[in-house]
C-alpha cells in the first residue's frame, strides 16, 4: 500500500497489532485515508474501534506496525492532530467552566508556563460559537446535558485548528441539536480540507454522515467509500463474529512470545 | 515573694495574650511556619485529591518515617536537611513502589497503597525504638514526628518549611493551566504534546516535599487529612478550580493558626491532631452551610419544593371540583377536596391557610373559594398537565392510564417556554387522552365572568 497519490495521505496505518495483555484487540491493520473527508471506523461492540483510535494517537502501545500523519510520526505533526476523546472517560464534575475547557486546546500551542493570550481566547470563542455554544461559557461543565458536553468536547478540539481530527463516538447518546450541529460542523471542516476520523456505532446513519468507511473486527474487514464498501457481504463479514481460530493462535502466539522466538527474515 | 508569684500558674487567657504579643519570637517563627505549611499542603494537595490520588499523601507520609531515623542513625545529627533529605528519599522510594507494582504485578493500584504504607511505618517505628534503646544524644524528641509538635521546632526547621511551602506555592501558580488540564483529561494531555510524565513527576516532588516538611508540625499519622481535607471543604463553597485553591489555602492557614495556638497554651499538647480537629470542624460547617451545595440549603429547597406542590395540587384540585360542577358552585369544604384528593386532613388545613394568606382562595362559611389569581393559576397548571397528558400520549405512546400520574409531577416544573413547545409540537391542543378539554388561558376565567 504504498503511496501512489501525489499528496501524502493524513493518516496511514500500515501493519499494526494491538494486544490487551496476552489477547489481540486488533491484528494487521493497514489503510490510508483520503484527505477533506468523513471517515467512519465502524465494528460490533469489542471490535476494537476505540483501541484503533487510541493506538493511532499513541495512548496505547503498539505491539507491532506504524502509523503515520501526513507522511510523518505523530511527534511531527502534534498540532496539525486534534483528537477528541469518549464523553465518559472524564469526570464532568470536575471544578472547570465551559470556556477553560475550550481553551485547553491551546495549550498544545503554548510554552510551559505560557497562559492563554487575547489571540487564543478568541479562537475559543469562534470555536463555541460554531457549535452554538458561546451562550454557555461561563456554565461549569457540570451543568450541561449530554450533547451540551460533547460539543465543548468538539470545540476543544476546534480551538486546536488541527488538520486532521479523530474522535471517539460524537455521536453517543447526544440530542437531535447536537447530532445537527456535529454534521454541520463536519460539512464545515470538509470545505476547508480538513478531514475527520470518527468511531461510530449507528449502522443507518453511517451511509449519510460519512463518504468513507473502516469495517473493523479484531482485524480489517473493508476500507474504502460508502457506495463500494457499505455492502451485505462486508456487513455480515464484521457482524458476523470472530474468526476463533484465529483469535485462539494470534493468543497463543504473543503468550509463547513467538515472534521472538522466530527468526524473521 | 517573688518566688511566690513564679509558683502562680499562668493562666490560659494570659498564655493566649503572649502568644499574640509574640513575646517569644519563636512564636511568631512557629505561626508562619505552620500557615506556609497549611497554605501550601492544601494546595497541592487538592490535585491529589482532583487526580483521584488522594490517599497517595498519607502512603508518602507514612513512608518517610523510616528516612527520617535511618539519616538519624547514620549522620547521628538532627540537622533540618538531613531529616529532609532523608525523609524525601525514602518517601520516593515508596512512591515509586507504589506505582510499579501495579504496573508490572497483578497488583491492583489500592493493594500496592496500602502494603507500601504499612511496610513503610512498620519499618519507621522499628528503627524509632530501636534508637530509643541507643545511648545517642538528640534522640529525644525524634517520636514527636508521629504526631507533630510545633513547639518543638527550631528555627531551622522553620526556614527549611518556609522555603520549600513557597517553592510549591510559586510552582502550582506558574504551571497552573497544565497541572489544571493534566487532572482534568490525563490522555488529552499527552495528545497534544504535553510531556505529561514530567509534570506528574514534578507534582510526585511537591507531595513528597511538602508531606516531609510537614511532618514535624503535624505528624506522619495525620498528615494526608492536612492535604485533602481543605479541599474537600472547599469544594462545596465554589465550582471554579482558582476559588477553590484561595479557599483551602485559607482554610489550611485558619487551622494552622488554631492548632499552633493551642499547642503553645498546652504543650503537651500534639499540634498534628488539633489541625486535623480544625479542618474537619470546617469541612463540617462547609458541608452544613455552604451557600449553593451545602446540605442545609438542599433542605430548605426541597422543603420549599414540597410545600408548592402542596398548593398547587390543592389549587388544581378546587379547579377540577369548579369544572365537574359546570361552575354552578364555586365554594367547596374539606370533605369535597378530600373526596376528589387524598392528603392527610391536617396538612391539609395548613396548605388551604398558606393558600388564604397568599390570597390565592378565600374562606367564608360556604367554604373555600378560588380567587381571580388562584383561578389563574389553577388553570395554568391543568393546561400543563393535560399538554403533557397528550404530548405523552402522541409521542412517547403511552395509554391514558399511564399518563396521569407522570403529568401529575411534570405539571410543577413546566415552564412558560416549554409549555409553548409542547402546545406548538401537539395536534390536539384542545383536549386530554380522558377527554376533559385544556384550557386556554382565560377559558375558565371569561366562563366565570
Amino acid at each position: 500500500m504504498a503511496n501512489t497519490s501525489n499528496r501524502t495521505s493524513p493518516l496511514s496505518v500500515d501493519h499494526l497489532s494491538m494486544r490487551y495483555h496476552h489477547k489481540p484487540v486488533l491484528t494487521d491493520v493497514s489503510f490510508n485515508i483520503p484527505e477533506g473527508k468523513s471517515i467512519a471506523i465502524v465494528g460490533p461492540n469489542g471490535a476494537g474501534k476505540s483501541t484503533l483510535l487510541k493506538g493511532i494517537m499513541g495512548l496505547e502501545p503498539l505491539i507491532e506496525g506504524q502509523v503515520n500523519f501526513f507522511g510523518q510520526s505523530l511527534d511531527k505533526k502534534r498540532l496539525s492532530t486534534a483528537y477528541v476523546p469518549q464523553r465518559e472517560e472524564i469526570d464532568w464534575d470536575f471544578p472547570i467552566n465551559v470556556m477553560d475547557v475550550v481553551l485547553m486546546g491551546r495549550h498544545g500551542h503554548l510554552k510551559l508556563w505560557q497562559r492563554p493570550s487575547n489571540i487564543d481566547r478568541q479562537i475559543a470563542e469562534k470555536a463555541l460559537k460554531d457549535l452554538q455554544m458561546w451562550d454557555f461559557k461561563d456554565r461549569q461543565i457540570s451543568q450541561l446535558s449530554g450533547g451540551q458536553q460533547q460539543r465543548v468536547f468538539l470545540a476543544r478540539s476546534l480551538a486546536q485548528q488541527a488538520n486532521l481530527y479523530l474522535m471517539d463516538e460524537p455521536f453517543a447518546g447526544v440530542d437531535v441539536a447536537t447530532e445537527k450541529a456535529i454534521i454541520e460542523l463536519f460539512k464545515n471542516l470538509k470545505q476547508q480540507g480538513k478531514t475527520i476520523i470518527c468511531v461510530h456505532h449507528d449502522l443507518n446513519t453511517v451511509g449519510e454522515y460519512f463518504d468513507w468507511i473502516i469495517f473493523i473486527n479484531a482485524r480489517l474487514v473493508a476500507a474504502g467509500p460508502v457506495e463500494e464498501v457499505l455492502t451485505k457481504e462486508n456487513l455480515n463479514k464484521t457482524y458476523g463474529g470472530r474468526l476463533s481460530l484465529l483469535n485462539d493462535l494470534t493468543e497463543e502466539m504473543y503468550r509463547t512470545q513467538l515472534n521472538k522466538a522466530h527468526d524473521t527474515d | 515573694m517573688d518566688a511566690f508569684t513564679l509558683l502562680q500558674p499562668v493562666s490560659t487567657w494570659d498564655n493566649l495574650l503572649s502568644f499574640w504579643r509574640f513575646e517569644d519570637m519563636n512564636v511568631l517563627w512557629v505561626l508562619v511556619g505552620s500557615i506556609l505549611l497549611g497554605m501550601s499542603a492544601s494546595v497541592i494537595g487538592a490535585f491529589a485529591f482532583l487526580r483521584k490520588r488522594s490517599l497517595i499523601g498519607d502512603a508518602l507520609a507514612h513512608a518517610a518515617l523510616p528516612g527520617v531515623m535511618m539519616a538519624f542513625l547514620l549522620f547521628q545529627t538532627r540537622d533540618p536537611l538531613v531529616m529532609f533529605l532523608g525523609a524525601a528519599a525514602s518517601s520516593f522510594i515508596g512512591f515509586f513502589l507504589i506505582d510499579w507494582l501495579p504496573k508490572n504485578t497483578k497488583i491492583k493500584p489500592d493493594a500496592a497503597l496500602a502494603i507500601t504504607l504499612s511496610f513503610f511505618f512498620a519499618l519507621g517505628l522499628m528503627l524509632l525504638s530501636y534508637i530509643q534503646g541507643l545511648n545517642v544524644e538528640n534522640k529525644s524528641g525524634l517520636d514527636k514526628i508521629l504526631f507533630g509538635q510545633a513547639a518543638a521546632m527550631t528555627q531551622d526547621d522553620i526556614r527549611l518549611l518556609g522555603y520549600v511551602a513557597i517553592t510549591i506555592l510559586i510552582t502550582v501558580t506558574l504551571f497552573f493551566h497544565k497541572l489544571r488540564l493534566i487532572a482534568f483529561n490525563r490522555t488529552y494531555a499527552i495528545t497534544i504534546g504535553m510531556a505529561v510524565n514530567r509534570y506528574e513527576l514534578l507534582l510526585a516532588l511537591l507531595i513528597v516535599m511538602s508531606v516531609v516538611v510537614g511532618l514535624q508540625l503535624v505528624g506522619v499519622v495525620l498528615m494526608a487529612a492536612v492535604l485533602l481535607t481543605p479541599i474537600a471543604a472547599a469544594r462545596f463553597w465554589s465550582g471554579e478550580l482558582r476559588s477553590i485553591l484561595i479557599l483551602s489555602a485559607f482554610l489550611g492557614a485558619l487551622s494552622a493558626i488554631i492548632s499552633t495556638q493551642i499547642s503553645y497554651i498546652a504543650p503537651a499538647m500534639p499540634t498534628g491532631p488539633w489541625m486535623v480537629v480544625s479542618l474537619s470542624i470546617l469541612f463540617i460547617l462547609s458541608l452544613l452551610f455552604a451557600p449553593q451545595k451545602g446540605l442545609l440549603k438542599r433542605f430548605l429547597e426541597h422543603k420549599l419544593l414540597r410545600q408548592k406542590v402542596a398548593e398547587e395540587n390543592i389549587l388544581r384540585t378546587l379547579y377540577k371540583l369548579v369544572e365537574r360542577n359546570k361552575i354552578a358552585q364555586l365554594d367547596f369544604n374539606h370533605s369535597d377536596i378530600q373526596a376528589l384528593r387524598s392528603v392527610p386532613t391536617e396538612s391539609l388545613q395548613k396548605t388551604l391557610k398558606t393558600l388564604c394568606r397568599k390570597k390565592l382562595i378565600e374562606s367564608s362559611s360556604k367554604g373555600f373559594r378560588l380567587t381571580q389569581s388562584g383561578l389563574e393559576l389553577a388553570t395554568q397548571l391543568t393546561r400543563r398537565h393535560r399538554l403533557w397528558e397528550n404530548y405523552l400520549n402522541e409521542h412517547a405512546e403511552l395509554t391514558p392510564e399511564q399518563v396521569h400520574n407522570q403529568a401529575e409531577r411534570i405539571e410543577h416544573i413546566l415552564t412558560e417556554s416549554q409549555e409553548k413547545q409542547l402546545q406548538d409540537e401537539l395536534k390536539n391542543a384542545d383536549s386530554d387522552p380522558h377527554g376533559n378539554p385544556i384550557p386556554s388561558q382565560t377559558s375558565l376565567t371569561e366562563g366565570k365572568n
